[in-house]
This record gives structure tokens, sequence and C-alpha cells, in this order.
């Protein structure tokens, strides 16, 4: 099983605050990767890391390395932008733009960088949209503004705007916390579906999720990786006490 | 039941102060309204938008060179004033906390407290002083310096009103950050600058003071825009402080005009700036 991304010793700092300490992690390619632990632990942080997101935040500063592939994606010649889009995010609340209509928010990679043919957006829009399992739902509606959809509607449009632009790993931020049961299900569903072609690294809070969805589970506890290794082993017989003392509920 | 009698009572006297104070604000607005269209509604014909004014003494006439005049003024001074407003608010919002940032912000709030005839004192000396002359030019620079902290501090507060997950949905799929900025943000923001926009004209037209030591006014049409040109404001100005009644007519017109297009202005602006209700 190849690694698609290997964090290496990575540290992330907001002005005097050490957020991230010290973090190695394998995530293999084609696998559902969930990262775990208590409200303010750092999850957030680290997935982050990933598509260079806190190159916004003025006051963060990361050292040690994220290969994707064979590159450091914080090597001084890599591009964020670039990156990006080949590390793509969906995040807790669905936020589809909302003055543009579900067509267009689909293809809005393509069109907001400028890198948009005309000729190929249908193509695009039509498989992108059955991949996320909504195309029956809005394909009589796609010029209709994508607020419009319901709340579970919109994290698949936000999805299928997310691979549309053909990424090879999706960061999801707890993608499933603002919406109702069944649409949780779907969403669950279709992150089974997506690994075949992409690597999805998804952090939750809901340690439940993280054992139906995921292949690999990473347990962090205040900026820390605790233990990391495959989803079953951890949930049924973890190495570290703290790691058993969360799964188990004696805190968190 | 008592209590319920006493917060009634309570409930009465305070309904009628605030109907009170409503009327204490409406009523010199509707006075003032009503004088004017009383004064100058009999002199509002063709001729007035048509004609530049006659010679004291001869009826007739208009005041179409300081309509022209105006818009011209105004036009020049949105050229100026407003890019320079959006693209400071842009830094502003971009890099917030920077220092030059609040240096900025600090010169827009001053600038926006000088009093007007400051602000054309500023535009006779760096314009009408070098030039050798008054123009349109001076005039129009002189209103931009008003325009341009009006714009940037709405702009600003637009631009802060737009989520932070926007720009991040933008950022996520590969797009950079000044696409994102101008595409994602500022479109945003834009029915919301745009309302900021028109109140700046709206307020800017109706300026006198700026416009008397730089445009200086100008009896017939102002064929360049390096000389001196007629301004609605200046003319109604001049008009009414001289002693002639035809004059005096055509400034009362003058001022109807210019009350109904800032009134006009702020209408469409408000209209334009309602959001519709989220379903």
């Amino acid at each position: 099983m190849t690694n698609k991304i290997k964090i290496e010793n990575l540290n992330v700092y907001f002005g005097e605050t050490h957020a991230i300490k010290d973090v190695s992690l394998d995530v293999p390619q084609n696998r559902v990767t969930a990262i775990i632990g208590p409200s303010g632990c750092g999850k957030s942080t680290l997935l982050r890391s990933i598509n260079r997101m806190h190159d916004m935040v003025a006051s963060a500063r990361v050292t040690g390395s994220i290969i994707l592939d064979n590159t450091d994606i914080y090597d001084r010649s890599s591009n964020p932008v670039l990156i990006r889009r080949r590390v793509g995010m969906v995040f807790q609340k669905p936020n589809p733009f909302p003055a543009m209509s579900i067509y267009d928010n689909v293809i809005a990679g393509y069109k907001l960088s400028g890198r948009l043919i005309r000729a190929d957006a249908d193509e695009i829009v039509e498989s992108s949209l059955k991949r996320v399992a909504l195309w029956d739902e809005v394909k009589d509606r796609l010029k209709a503004n994508a607020m419009e959809l319901s709340g579970g509607q919109q994290q698949r449009l936000c999805i299928a705007r997310t691979i549309a632009v053909k990424p090879d790993v999706i960061l999801m931020d707890e993608p499933a916390s603002a919406l109702d049961p069944l649409s949780t299900l779907k969403i669950e569903e279709l992150i089974e579906e997506l690994k075949d072609k992409y690597t999805i690294v998804i952090v939750t809070h809901n340690m439940q999720q993280a054992a139906r969805v995921s292949d690999i589970t990473a347990f962090f506890y205040l900026g820390e990786l605790i233990e990391a290794g495959d989803t079953r082993t951890i949930f049924t017989n973890p190495e570290k006490k703290q790691t058993e003392d969360y799964i188990t509920g004696r805190f968190g | 039941m008592n209590g319920m009698v006493a917060r009634s009572i309570k409930n009465a006297g305070m309904m009628i102060l605030m109907g009170v104070a409503t009327l204490l604000v409406l009523t010199p607005l509707i006075l003032i309204f009503f004088h004017i269209v009383k004064e100058g509604a009999g002199a509002i014909n063709l001729d007035f938008f048509t004609q530049i004014p006659n010679p004291p003494g001869e009826s007739g006439g208009g005041m179409a060179n300081g309509l022209v005049g105006s818009a011209i003024l105004l036009f020049m001074a949105s050229l100026f004033g407003i890019p320079t407003g959006i693209f400071g608010a842009l830094y502003l919002s971009e890099y917030e906390g920077n220092r030059l940032a609040n240096i900025i912000r600090f010169s827009a709030d001053v600038l926006s407290g000088v009093p007007s005839i400051i602000t054309g004192l500023v535009a006779y000396t760096l314009i009408v002083v070098p030039m050798h002359g008054f123009s349109a030019l001076a005039g129009a620079v002189a209103l931009g310096l008003i325009i341009i902290p009006i714009v940037l501090r709405t702009t600003e507060e637009q631009l802060k009103m737009v989520p932070g997950t926007l720009r991040e949905a933008s950022l996520a799929l590969g797009v950079s950050f000044w696409r994102t900025t101008l595409q994602v943000t500022l479109r945003s923001a834009l029915k919301g600058i745009v309302t900021g926009i028109l109140l700046s004209i709206a307020r800017v037209a109706g300026e006198t003071a700026p416009l008397l030591f730089t445009t200086l006014g100008n009896q017939f049409w102002g064929r360049k825009l390096t000389e001196p040109m007629a301004a609605l404001p200046l003319q109604i100005f001049n008009f009414a402080i001289s002693p002639y009644a035809d004059w005096h007519r055509l400034a009362w017109a003058g001022a109807l005009v210019l009350v109904v297009i800032m009134f006009g202005l702020s209408l469409v602006a408000r209209l334009f700036g309602r959001q519709k209700p989220m379903t």
C-alpha cells in the first residue's frame, strides 16, 4: 500500500501557541484516514496544513514537511494554488457560492481560475453530479440558485464542486456534522464510493462515524498524535491507554 | 391588574413621545421640500434645462450649463474617487492589522471629517495654483477627495461582511488569492458597495464650498476641462445672493432640481441595496 501523503515532523504555531506538536503520519493512497479526538485538539489545524490553508493566516508558522507523492508541499518552489487543485477540501458547513447556479457552482473551480473550456463544461457538471448521486435530483434545474437546495444536497454539491477539478486527495472537515442523519448516511455512503478514485482524509468528532467510514484512524490529543493505525485495531485493541480512554468515553 | 394599567399608560406615553419625535424630524424636511416646490416649480420649464443664464434684466434663461457642468464634475470626481476608495478598502480588508492598513484607515476617518471648504483649498493649492487658473479639473479633484473616504469606509464594511467561508471555498478549489478577492469577495459585496457609491455621489452632488475656488463657475458653456466650469450648487449660490429677481427665481428652480436629484439618487441607492429576503 503506497502512501499518498507523508507528514513528517509537522509543527504549526499561531503566534506563541503551539497548535500541532511534531506530528508524523502516513496517509495511504485510495483509503479513508480518519482523524479523531476531543474538541480543540488540533484536528482541523492538521487538516488545513495539508492544503496550505494556513498561508492565509498572518500569525501562522509551519515547520516540518508534508510530502504529496514525491514533493514537499511546503518546499519554497511549491505553488500553494497548484497544490490546492490537487488537494481539495470540503468544509463543515456547506458553502456553495450563493450568487451562482447549481451548474456554475460545480464548474466554479475552473471558471474562477479562468481555466474553463466551454465545450467540456456540460460533461464535467454531469459526471461530477452523478458521482455524488445528485444528478437525478437536480438535472432539470441546473440553472436554479444553489441556495435552493437542502443542506444535505448543498454539501453533496460542494463535494461535486471539489471533485470536478479532479484532485488526488479530498480533505473533509466534519462534512456531516451540520446535516441530518439521513443526509449523513448519504455522505458516508459517498465517501465509501469515492475512495476507489481519491485519497480521503476526514476529521470527525463522531467516533462511530470514524469507525463506520475509515480504514485508518489517527487519534489526536492536545496537538499531538497519540496513536494511528488500522481502524478496527484502534477501536477494539488500542495500544495507548489514552486512546482507550477516549474510545470508551472516559473523557472527551 | 393595577400593574397592567400602569404599564399601558406608560406604553401609551412612550408611543406619544416617539410620535412627537418623528414629527419633529419629518416636519422641517417636509417644510423645506414644500417651500422649495412652491418657490421653484413656477420657474421650471424646458428653457431651464436647455438654456444658459440670460444677462440680468432679461427674463427667461436657464441653468443648463450648471446641470451639465455638475454632471461632468461628478463623473470626473467619481473616476478619481471611486477606484481609489475601492482599492484602499480591498487593501484594508485583506491586510488587516498591518501598520499601513491602520494608517490608511485613520487617514480616511480624518479626511471624512475635514470641512469641505478645506478640501477645496487643498485642490486650490495642488491644482489651481500650478495651473495658474481655475478649472473643472480642480473642482473634480476637490469633490473626489470627499468621495474617497466615504467609498473606502462603506466598501470596507461591506467586504468585512462577506463570510470567510466563501473565501475559503474559492481558495480550496485552487483559485488564486487575487482572483478570489475580485471574483468572490468583491462580487459578493457588490450590491452594498454600489449603494455606498450612489450615496457618496448624492452627498457630493450638493457640495458648494469645495467648488468656490476650484471650478469657480461659468456663465457660459465650459469648453475645456482646464477652464472654469458651471456647477448647479455654485449657480444657485451666485444667483441667490444676486440682486435680480429673475435670478432668484432661477435659484429656487435650481434648488428644487438639486433636491430632486439628491432624493432620487438616495432612493435608487436604497432600493438597489435592498436585500431579497432569504427563503
